[in-house]
């Protein structure tokens, strides 16, 4: 096989750092397609074979955990600061002190905006980028998956 | 306590087939995705999925803290690990212990005495189960009076090999001497580890494993056995169950020694014990423990008409295994052909991609185990299974032509699949009669290329 699962994986950051939404690639027989999240959904009719079941009415209890936020700034040009990894997300060093960012505040490349824990291991999450905060999704001690939207920043130029 | 939400730390075709269980049950379900199965169809069937990583294993799937934290974060109280995986690492249940979220499985330390192939065979043997006769030897001497013992042929193995590498095979035993040094030499080149060990050779086996359920307090029942002995290079391809072509006193053997191993371990869950059966003597062999949900397990089911992962469940939340031994009964005969997205044509090769089209059989007694679905897409970071496809019927024959008639009725299209290869297998006349040893299809795939 002319691919290997690492050169897939090369392929799909190079498709997230790219504008495009939608690459396909043909190499050697292997063919492979890749699709952006937010692209628009592909024909995909609703699972019916004999194998899966009917979803089941959904029971009166609640959603499982909280789902992630939903941001409301339309902005053009925010970039969004994701979680490296699933874990539990924390705004502030230790409880009753302030959050590392509010909105408003400026952030360096280096500047951290958040902790994640994964079963008391702390993680640091650095902005990754230069400009001002606009948005907080991540929720104080919830879960947070891997590459759920933390913040919203605007970029300096 | 019922349990009410699980997560499932897996993916493909076993968590779709655990969701359905969940949802027969009112349990809710978080599944546990990796970037590569967002778009899943277990991801769209479960109440919520979590993003736990990137697409590789080792960054998602396998990550123990991980796997806990979204069990937590999500408020499940138990952890379902499916097969591969974390299924069988000793550290996932252990870390449940700990946190004391519900692990579906057996006891951190049951996963670790039967883990280690040789601290299994220790407790095979104080257990009263035959293993295979053999034993390490550490100089020419004492491997000469276990050869004696033993008879050829015998084959060395590296203490430090496995999956089929370090084996050398001694037909005669003036061979022996020899080929004791040579491999010595290179177990220790290879693996850094220069002992080895010996072990009778059978030359024409049989994989046949017995299902267990155990409560944990030694009670052990066993559901029957399967035949596991189509495989090429150790993956199996056709199980069947009941093995066929098996003297009855073997059969009845093979289940008392399982359940016997099972209960000296106080085991807890559903489980597996592999055994080899030497076809020219009539003997078998314990080779290990399968401490999880086995991927062939609908073929027991279909015959049992038992829910193996309903029971894995209650046994977890601790109703104990309401089942005896006398409500286990065996209604005619099922097959499964474990469908790949692989290219015979092209020595087997894996063929990820996207699946433009599939279309799966239906019919009296079929069943089908899979998580494909038109525009799904196979990530090349998992095994290649796509489906599993399962013929029930009154006796072999109907099933096996009720699951070629399957097979033929199958469409997947897309990506290359073993669909007519196994289809084939089927119709072997070899296959038809029963009873075929694991070197069956190697050594008809040679005759083949020849």
């Amino acid at each position: 096989m002319s691919l290997t699962a690492k050169d897939v994986e090369e392929i799909m950051k190079l498709l997230d750092s790219s504008t495009f939404d939608r690459l396909s690639l043909e190499v050697d027989g292997m063919k492979i397609e890749l699709e952006r999240s937010g692209a628009s959904p592909r024909e995909r009719p609703a699972p019916a074979t004999p194998a899966t079941p009917e979803p089941a009415p959904k029971s009166p209890r609640a959603e499982p955990a909280a789902a992630p936020s939903v941001r409301v700034s339309t902005e053009p040009g925010l970039i969004e600061i994701k979680s490296p990894l699933l874990g539990i997300y924390y705004r502030a060093p230790k409880p009753g002190e302030p959050p590392f960012v509010e909105v408003g505040s400026k952030v360096d490349t280096d500047t951290v905006i958040g902790i994640v824990e994964v079963m008391k291991l702390m993680n640091s999450v650095p902005a990754g980028l230069k400009g001002e905060v606009v948005e907080i999704l991540g929720r104080n001690g919830e879960l947070v998956e891997h590459g759920e939207v933390l913040l919203l920043v605007r970029p300096e130029a | 306590m019922p349990i009410k939400r699980i997560l499932i730390a897996n993916r493909g075709e076993i968590a779709v087939r655990i969701i359905r269980t969940c949802k027969l049950l009112n349990i809710e379900v978080v599944l546990a995705v990796s970037e590569a199965d967002r778009d899943s169809l277990g991801a769209s069937l479960a109440d919520r999925a979590v993003c736990i990583g990137p697409g590789r294993p080792t960054d998602s799937y396998l990550r123990v803290e991980t796997i806990v934290q979204a069990a937590l974060g999500t408020g499940c109280d138990a952890i379902h690990p499916g097969y591969g995986f974390l299924s069988e690492r000793a550290a996932l249940a252990a870390l449940c212990e700990d946190e004391g979220v519900i692990f579906i499985g057996p006891t951190a330390a049951q996963i670790d005495a039967v883990g280690d192939k040789l601290k299994a065979r220790f407790h095979a043997e104080a257990a009263n189960v035959p293993v295979v006769p053999g034993g390490p030897v550490e100089s020419l001497a004492e491997a000469q009076a276990l050869a004696e013992k033993i008879g050829a042929p015998i084959l060395v193995k590296a203490v430090g090999g496995g999956g089929g590498r370090g084996m050398k095979l001694v037909e005669r035993l003036e061979d022996l001497p020899a080929t004791l040094d040579l491999a010595s030499a290179e177990a220790g080149a290879a693996f850094g580890d220069a002992r080895v060990y010996l072990e009778r050779y059978v030359a024409q086996g049989r994989h046949i494993e017995v299902q267990l359920l155990g409560d944990g307090a030694g009670k052990v029942i066993h559901l029957g056995e399967r035949d596991c002995s189509v495989q090429r290079r150790y993956q199996k391809l056709i199980e069947e169950t009941p093995a066929p072509d098996l003297p009855a006193h073997i059969r009845a053997q093979m289940h008392e020694a399982a359940v016997r191993f099972a209960q000296s371990l106080d085991y807890r869950g559903a489980g597996t014990v592999e055994f080899l059966y030497d076809v020219a003597r009539a003997q078998f062999y314990f080779l290990e423990m399968n401490a999880r949900i086995q991927v062939e397990h609908p073929v027991t089911e279909a015959v049992t008409g038992i829910d193996l992962v309903a029971q894995q469940v209650a046994i977890a939340q601790g109703d104990g295994l309401t089942l005896d031994q006398s409500d286990i009964s065996f209604d005619g005969a099922a097959i499964e052909c474990r469908i790949n997205a692989e290219d015979p044509a092209r020595d087997f090769a894996p063929s990820p991609g996207r699946v433009t089209n599939a279309l799966w059989p239906r019919g009296e007694g079929i069943r089908v185990d899979t998580h494909i679905v038109d525009g799904a897409m196979i990530p090349p970071f998992y095994d290649s299974m796509v489906a599993k496809i399962i013929a029930h019927g009154p006796d072999r024959d109907t099933a096996i032509t009720r699951l070629w008639q399957a097979l033929k009725n199958t469409r997947v299209e897309g990506v290359a699949t073993n669909l007519d290869f196994q289809a084939e297998l089927l119709d072997d006349p070899d296959f038809v009669a029963g009873g075929v040893d694991t070197g069956w299809l190697a050594r008809r795939l040679a005759r083949v290329e020849a």
